[in-house]
This record gives structure tokens, sequence and C-alpha cells, in this order.
């Protein structure tokens, strides 16, 4: 293989930032999310609305948010109200993509961020829901951003922190979930996953670049579901790199 | 109602709603002076075993002076409505917390909070009630509205719902299952805001947060405020009045009152701090260290900004951009 000239944070980030469109909503978090959505706004979305859980709605970012509350979530903004207004909003539908993350994720794209371990007597307590749940719960489409090994890619979560598809087809609206929404990819360093229209089980769909289907099946704790023509996703691109470094993340904070 | 499913988690704080009425009854609704010290207001109103919460949160528009004073006061076995960051961090590490209604509480960019897993996992909290964060808030609004629950579609399904207090019962009008979220009545809320009149109308800028259903869901609220401005202020512009006089009980002038954190438009996030915050938490003996430096140290807040430095916080408000002061 050759030299790869750029890092795993770089590449979800490129991954993550080509799946937001121009004219959608996006419910961002902290990190990899607000990088993504930066980039987007910068290259191919400029009229990408970032939504962030405290209430700023359509910031321009223009420097990078190091928390969901910060002034920079509201720069240049449409609005500044709050966490109801905000949540309320996906609620009634207003929000089409929600971007999570966690430290397990099942075939139905159920994910963790609560405990390692019974919730009672944590091997691990991790900080909780904060907003995943809302987003899970109410956004039409949600993409999970996760770090791709078989202690996080599990058959079944510790703790349904955020729901995906809870036990399968139906399930979401059988609990009172709103119909139509749900999980809709999930990217990692190693793939972009779907999942199956009837199973709703998880599905292998692009490689990232250099990375055999093999790789993702063995990084994978449950048994991962094929689709019939697997892309390769081209590596990020000069024109997406240089953006991210010299417009981006200047300070190097998080690649 | 047809009640589907139950949380098994613990109901901290049962709403009494007619108790509320009564006590908002009381408060005092004549302009009087409510200016006092961090130190006053905090011996008056907080006390031991008192269900606190705090808005927005830690790094950010956060009432920081009086969690410090609350830690140096020692007040202790609170319960606490769990969204945070460096706030809870300071309670956690000094032991003062016993149940938490939990949605979030870590470091955001720099990860996991190491003294909500030493509380947790040495089980010395006692109980750990999961929520969404809207959740929390919309428990809040329940209580601002005066009712004792609020539905909603989030947490359904979910075993953030199963360790919660919450149920999901069927909808009266349509069947579908919905979760009922409790009202959250707290004791003791606190808020930092950019400006205050000394009888406690009080003004903030950019995201309002949660700090509208907050102050209104408290028996005894503490406003901190960057700035206290005239009435003749206040009235200048009413419609940034989100927190009117009648809900306040202290009011604590409060320059620098979210350091570490950002106060937007004011000064920036003092990110060397709180980095160093982040080291200090991973064993116990540092955030000892770092208590006894900052918090039980000094002795009320001007003495912590003296140890942060005049320079130092000069530098974080002119880390604001020009076209935002």
């Amino acid at each position: 293989m050759t030299e790869k000239n750029y890092n795993p944070n770089e590449l979800l980030i490129c991954t993550a930032s080509r799946l937001m469109e121009d004219d959608t909503t996006a419910f961002i978090g902290t990190g990899i999310p607000m990088l993504a959505a930066a980039l987007a706004q910068k290259r191919h979305a400029p009229n990408l609305i970032s939504i962030f859980e405290f209430g700023g709605t359509g910031a321009v970012l223009e420097d990078l948010p190091l928390a969901v509350g910060e002034r920079r979530t509201f720069h240049k903004a449409l609005a500044a109200s709050g966490i109801t207004d905000i949540v309320e909003a996906a609620q009634r539908g207003f929000v089409d993509y929600g971007f999570l993350g966690g430290a397990q994720i099942d075939p139905y794209g159920n994910l963790n961020s609560t405990v390692i371990g019974d919730h009672d007597h944590p091997k691990v307590r991790l900080p909780g829901s904060g907003g995943g749940n809302d987003v899970g719960s109410h956004c039409w489409q949600t993409i999970a951003i996760m770090r791709h090994d078989k202690r996080r890619f599990i058959e079944k979560v510790d703790f349904i922190t955020t729901p995906g598809y809870l036990t399968g087809p139906g399930a979401r609206e059988k609990a009172g979930l709103p119909p139509g929404t749900g999980p809709y990819r999930v990217v990692t360093t190693l793939a972009v996953m779907g999942y199956h229209p009837e199973s709703k089980r998880m599905m292998l769909l692009a490689t990232q670049p250099g990375i055999s289907v093999e790789k993702v099946i063995e990084n994978t704790g449950f048994e991962l579901l094929l689709a019939d023509d697997i892309k390769e996703n081209s590596p990020p691109s000069e024109e997406e790199l240089s953006i991210l470094r010299e417009e981006v993340d200047k300070e190097k904070f998080y690649i | 109602m047809n009640v589907l499913e139950e949380g098994l988690g613990k109901m901290l704080q049962p709403p009494d709603i007619n108790a509320f009425r009564e006590l908002n009854r009381q408060k005092p609704k004549a302009l009087i002076d409510k200016r006092m010290t961090e130190a006053e207001a905090v011996s008056k109103f907080v006390h031991d075993g008192d269900y606190i919460g705090t808005e927005l949160y830690g790094t950010v528009r956060c009432p920081q002076s009086l969690v410090n004073e609350i830690v140096r006061q020692g007040k202790k076995d609170l319960s606490v409505a769990g969204q945070g960051v460096f706030e809870l961090d300071m309670l956690l590490a000094a032991g003062l917390v016993k149940a938490l209604d939990h949605t979030y509480i870590g470091l955001e960019v720099y990860g996991i909070s190491n003294c909500l897993r030493r509380e947790v996992e040495s089980g010395r909290i006692e109980h750990c009630v999961e929520w969404s964060n809207a959740g929390i808030a919309w428990r809040f609004k329940a209580a601002a509205m005066g009712i004792p629950f609020i539905p909603t579609r989030s947490m359904l399904g979910t075993d953030t719902l199963k360790y919660s207090a919450a149920k999901v019962v069927e909808d009266p009008f349509t069947g579908d299952p919905i979760a009922l979220l409790p009202a959250l009545i707290l004791d003791v809320g606190m808020i930092h805001v950019h400006r205050a009149d000394k009888h406690g109308n009080a003004q903030i800028d950019g995201i309002s947060g949660f700090a509208f259903e907050l102050a209104r869901a408290s028996k005894r609220l503490l406003i901190s405020a960057e700035e206290i401005v005239s009435t003749e202020e206040i009235r200048k512009h009413p419609d940034r009045t989100i927190i009117p006089y009648y809900l306040v009980d202290a009011v604590i002038h409060a320059p620098f009152g979210s350091h570490p954190g950002e106060m937007c438009y004011v000064y920036e996030r003092d990110e060397p701090h709180i980095k160093s915050w982040v080291e200090a938490s991973k064993t116990p003996e540092t955030t000892q260290a770092y208590l006894e430096k900052y918090i039980y140290g000094p002795s009320d807040h001007q003495e912590y900004l003296n140890l942060v430095g005049k320079e130092r916080l000069q530098e974080l408000v002119d880390m604001v951009p020009e076209a935002e002061k």
C-alpha cells in the first residue's frame, strides 16, 4: 500500500462531509460532525443549515466550535434560541439529518454512550445520552460516526442510549417513535454502511480507500450484510484536504 | 390512562405543583434590592441535601463562581440535574453529589469525566437516573408551566427510558405510545447572565440554552451577572429580559463569573486552564490539589480572579472577535 497523504480523522471528516447536502438541516454535535459541516459549507453545501442543541440555527462555520453551546455555534447565525425550541423543531419534523457517535453500535444501529457493563454497577461510566437520544428519536435520518473494531460493533450493546431500529422492522413505530425516521448511514475509517430496507440490519455499502471487504468483516463483531455492488470510496481530494487543513481546522485541534 | 412501561429509576424530586404555587405566592413581588455576595447567597439559600441545577453549562455562560462557593462551603449530599461539564466536575471532585438525574457529564472535546467515573463506579453516587438532554429541559418546562408532567416522543424504546423515572402511556386520544416526563422543580437553580439589575431582572445575550425553563422551575433562584445595571437600563430593552425579578432570590455581581468558561461577546474560554483541569482530574491526588489551589485556597471569587491574573483575563477579553463586541 502506498503512503497515504491523510490521517484517519481527515478520512472520517471528508467521508461524513460528502453525505451533507445543500439546503438541508443537520443536527450537529461536538467533534467530527462540526468539522464535516464546516467543510461541506465551504465546498459543496454553502446553505447547509447547522442546528446546534443549545440554540444555534444556521451558523456560518468560519471558526471551529469547541463545544455545542459556545459562540461559534451561533456565529452569524439566522437564529439564537434555546434547547427546547431546537429539539421541538426536530420533534415536529424539521430536521433532516442528525449526526451521532457512541462507544458501541449493534446491527440495528442502536447506540450506547451511557455505560460499559451493568447500569447500576458499571465497569465504565460514560458521559450519557446528552442530546443523542433526542437526535436519534426525532431526526429523519441519522448518521453515526464511529471507530470501527470488534469491541464497538457488537451484536448487543450494553445499554441502548439512542434508538436505532431497536429490535428490527416496525420496532421504532411500535415504541411510539415517529414513522419514517431511523438510522441512515454509519461512517467509519474502514467503511460506509447503510441498512437493509426490509430487515433493517446494517449493510456494507462502500469500503474506504485501500480497505478490503474482508477487513471490514473481520473488524465487525456481528454478521454484516453485503450490498450487491460494494463500492470503494475515493480518497479525500486535494481540494477537501486543503480546505480542511488551511481553513476548517487551522489550529489542528482535531486533525 | 393505560401505563405501558415504567422507568426503573428513582424519582429523586417528586413534583408537588400545589406546594410550588403556594411558595411562588409567598415570594416578594416588591422591587427589593437582592444583591449579595456568593458566600451570602450560598449560605442563605443552599442547604445540605438540596436538589440543585445550573445553566448553561461548564464551559459556556456557567455560574461557576456560585458553584465554586458551594464547594468552598462544602454543601453536601446534593442531588443534581446532570447536564454539565466543568461545574459539575467540581461538585463531583469534591464528593458533594449523592444522586444525579443524568443526561450528560463529560468534557466534550476532551473526552469523558474522570470525576464522574470515580464517583459512579465506586458507588458513592447512590442513584444515576437517565434522561435525554431535551428530556431534562422539558421536565423544567413542565414545572415552568405549572403542570405535573409533559409528553414527549424522546426516549421511547430505549434503556434511557428504562433507567429513567418516566412512564410510557397509551395516548388517550390516539392510542399511540407516548412518554410522560415528570415536572422537575429544583430546590435551587443557578444561572449566570450578561446583565441584571439589583432586583433580579436578568438579560442574556446569544443563545438562551434552558435558562427560560430552569429559571421558572426553581424554588430558589440565584442569578450571577457579569454586570449590574440600573432598572432604567433594563426597561430600555424589556424584550431582552428572559428572567423577570420576581423569580429571583439573590443577585450576585460576578465579573468573569463563568471562568474558565466563556461568556459570549464578553470573553472567551480559557483553554489552557480547562486543559490543566483535564490533566489534574486524572488522579484523586491531583484533583484535590486543583481544588486546594483554585477553590479552597481563595476566600472568594475576587481572590480566585486574582489567582488567574488580570493580564490573563484581559487576554480572554481581547480574544473576542472585534465584530462581536
